[in-house]
């Protein structure tokens, strides 16, 4: 545990989970800081960029760049509850005064999970959480930063996120029918093409309630803030929970 | 024929969230069509997961296309001259009007009026039925699912499953109207048998045949066309005349790839091991004419643009399509181009802009159509380099394009960033109709979140500065 104390980590914290989900967030500081890490937070952060670029704007990034390179050179690694945040970042961080610094970045920073798994080596934990939980895999974490073995290929089976949720006491896992369907979430595709989104979110929640689970989870709060709004519309008791909450529960 | 296949107005307008947002209107039909196609996603896996070096051939295809693209000049040279040496003789068609023309001078100076058609999705792409036909000239879908939506007077949903969004009962009803089948009949074996003596007489009474490419083979000047239905063969046999018209980027080097292409392709496509007809055509038979239309139509263009090139080692196999959760419960209309779904999605940009400038935003950029890809086209991140070239080009709505605007200049300014977000958060809190109203597309069929009390920052300012 001591080489994890001298190491410099910063945590960037996504907009709208710094807006929204701050509970995400605060499990996340937390839950590095229980596995010995000292973990920084640069106050003047905001946003990785995507919702610009997704949008066919990423040449709107560059002051935006600026502001996250600025925030965030120095560290030895910058840790995220966002998949696609991150992967955001490695594919499109650039710069046209700092591109050094954005090329270190890009190459530092991870997902909370693959930060786990990959670097703290975490093998096993002492959370508890005693639900049925559904894991939602979400597309830019599972295809972006290979998280997770996607269905499409002929190759071996592996999921980080998964394998930290089977560490955790009296949590159980439940199948799927379709274990990697994107949500339909999407970012601007969500009120762009609303129909689909919706009907793409409502088939994901149905194969999550029909294995009973109590708790959908993921890497990425949007995929979750989607399926929660329809969850909630449904009256369902069935919540949604970042998986940071729940490897930060009974640590 | 009672049916005008000029009926379908290729030139719709509504863009494809208008279009899926009608086709979500029968959420039970939404339901079935995903279903149909995720069961075939799900044949493909079985099927490739059948051979332990499935990525490799990937991998190879890939290759094999990736060298086919930078070489396209030599080998195009090179199969022509097989290919004219065989007997054959070879047009090349700079657009689709070039490509339609041509065909309609062949078959004019044969002085035919009714031709059969084995599937193509160039013809698709280039109208040609349409063109004819105002030309006084009747082509006749053979494929039965191509048929079926000539029928109907539609243009094919899919790529390999041209009328996969049409049930059984339907198509009873529409074989009833146009076939004369008795009314009420929805079973697939009776249907087809009906579909097969109406198509029988059509084959033996047209003396000219038109047929897709599969591949072009540099080496030998031959094609290939696969299928299931064996329509081509039937076609082409029994024609004094074979009209083959391809795409620039069918060719392949050698005959011996068709190892891994024929492979690849048919799992690919629908779980088959391989397609029930791979059919070569090398040379006319005795007595026959045997024409073969290279078209262009932006291909050209398209192998000069880095980030968009490599769209052109697609095989049409549609896999992508039935990957994609968006193309399943959308259905392959609401793209309004030939060629639907994700592949569809990067093409069509490419040949006009502004008409196809909704497509790429058709995606949440999950990425399963890269993946599933045979030949690795990167087509979601194709996707995404298309939404920039469409911004940049000013085809993004000025309120859409107002609104990121605002967000950039937000986002790239810590202070007004806190304000900004405090400032939403409370007016969500107390005045929470602002965003709780059917103006607001999220809120139609989802709730907003629930609103903490403070950001993250702020409890961080509270809880962790001070210590």
């Amino acid at each position: 545990m001591k080489d994890f104390e001298i190491m410099k980590v910063a945590i960037f914290i996504p907009c709208y989970i710094d807006q929204f989900y701050p509970q995400v967030a605060i499990a996340t500081l937390e839950l590095l800081e229980k596995l010995g890490v000292t973990v920084s937070y640069p106050e003047k952060q905001t946003c990785c960029g995507q919702p610009m670029a997704n949008a066919g704007f990423e040449h709107l990034t560059e002051s935006g760049n600026t502001l996250f390179i600025e925030n965030f050179s120095g560290y030895d690694y910058i840790v995220s509850p966002s998949g696609s945040c991150v992967l955001h970042i490695k594919d499109h961080l650039h710069s046209s005064v700092k591109e050094q610094e954005a090329i270190s970045i890009r190459a530092k920073v991870y997902e909370l999970t693959e930060f786990l798994t990959d670097v703290l080596q975490v093998r096993n934990i002492t959370s508890k959480f005693y639900h049925k939980v559904g894991l939602h895999q979400s597309c830019h974490g599972q295809r972006g930063l290979k998280l997770s073995q996607m269905s499409e290929l002929v190759a071996p089976g592996f999921s980080k996120p998964e394998s930290l949720l089977r560490m955790v006491e009296g949590l159980e896992l439940i199948a799927l029918d379709r274990k990697d369907e994107c949500c339909g979430f999407g970012g601007t595709f969500c009120v762009g093409e609303e129909a689909v989104s919706v009907k793409m979110g409502k088939d994901r929640v149905a194969d999550h309630l029909h294995y009973g689970a109590e708790f959908i989870t993921a890497n990425d709060m949007s995929c979750l803030m989607h399926l929660e709004g329809i969850l909630k519309r449904q009256k369902s008791p069935t919540k949604v929970i970042h998986i940071a909450e729940i490897l930060n529960a009974g640590l | 024929m009672s049916t005008d296949p000029n009926s379908f107005n290729h030139s719709t307008t509504s863009d494809h969230a208008t279009l899926a947002d009608k086709f979500n209107l029968d959420e039970p039909r939404v339901d079935w069509h995903d279903k149909t196609l995720w069961f075939i996603r799900n044949k493909r896996d079985k099927a490739a997961w059948q051979l332990p070096e499935w990525e490799q051939l990937r991998e190879s295809a890939s290759q094999i296309k990736n060298n086919v693209l930078s070489n396209l000049h030599s080998y195009l040279l090179q199969f022509e001259k097989n290919a004219q040496q065989n007997g054959i003789t070879v047009h090349w068609a700079a657009t689709a009007e070039e490509h339609n023309k041509i065909v309609h001078s062949i078959i004019q100076k044969t002085g035919i009026s009714q031709v059969v058609k084995s599937k193509s999705m160039l013809t698709e792409e280039c109208h040609l039925n349409e063109y004819l036909l105002t030309r006084g000239i009747e082509v006749i879908d053979t494929d039965l699912g191509e048929r079926i939506v000539q029928l109907a007077g539609e243009p094919p949903s899919h790529i390999v499953l041209p009328c996969i969004h049409w049930k059984k009962e339907e198509i009873g009803e529409l074989f009833s109207k146009h076939l004369g089948t008795p009314e009420g009949i929805s079973d697939p074996q009776f249907l087809t048998a009906a579909a097969r003596i109406h198509l029988r007489q059509r084959f033996m009474s047209s003396r000219l045949a038109i047929t897709g490419v599969n591949f072009a083979v540099a080496e030998t000047g031959e094609i290939v066309v696969c299928t299931n239905e064996g329509n081509a063969d039937l076609g082409v046999q029994l024609a004094d005349v074979h009209i083959a018209c391809m795409g620039i980027e069918k060719i392949i080097p050698q005959r011996k790839h068709l190892a891994i292409f024929l492979r690849l392709l048919a799992r690919s496509a629908t779980g088959q091991p391989i397609t029930t007809y791979s059919s070569h055509f090398q040379r006319p038979r005795k007595g026959q004419e045997m024409h073969i239309v290279l078209v262009d139509n932006g291909r050209s263009e398209r192998l000069g643009s880095n980030d968009f090139r490599n769209a052109l080692k697609c095989i049409r196999c549609g896999a992508c399509m039935n990957t994609c959760p968006v193309y399943r419960r959308s259905g392959g209309h609401s793209y309004h181009y030939a060629i639907a779904g994700p592949i569809g999605a990067i093409l069509a940009p490419g040949l006009d802009m502004k008409k196809h400038a909704d497509l790429p935003f058709a995606s949440t950029l999950c990425g399963s159509c890269s993946h599933v890809c045979p030949v690795k086209i990167d087509i979601h991140d194709q996707l995404y380099k298309w939404r920039q070239v469409l911004a940049k080009n000013n085809y993004i709505g000025r309120t859409k394009k107002a609104g990121i605007k605002g967000m950039a200049f937000i986002l790239s300014h810590p202070k007004l960033y806190t304000l900004a977000g405090a400032g939403a958060r409370w007016l969500m809190k107390h005045i929470p109709f602002v965003v709780n109203n059917k103006l607001n597309p999220w809120y139609k069929q989802r709730e907003m979140p629930d609103v903490p009390q403070q950001s993250f920052n702020g409890w961080y300012q509270q809880n962790r500065k001070s210590k």
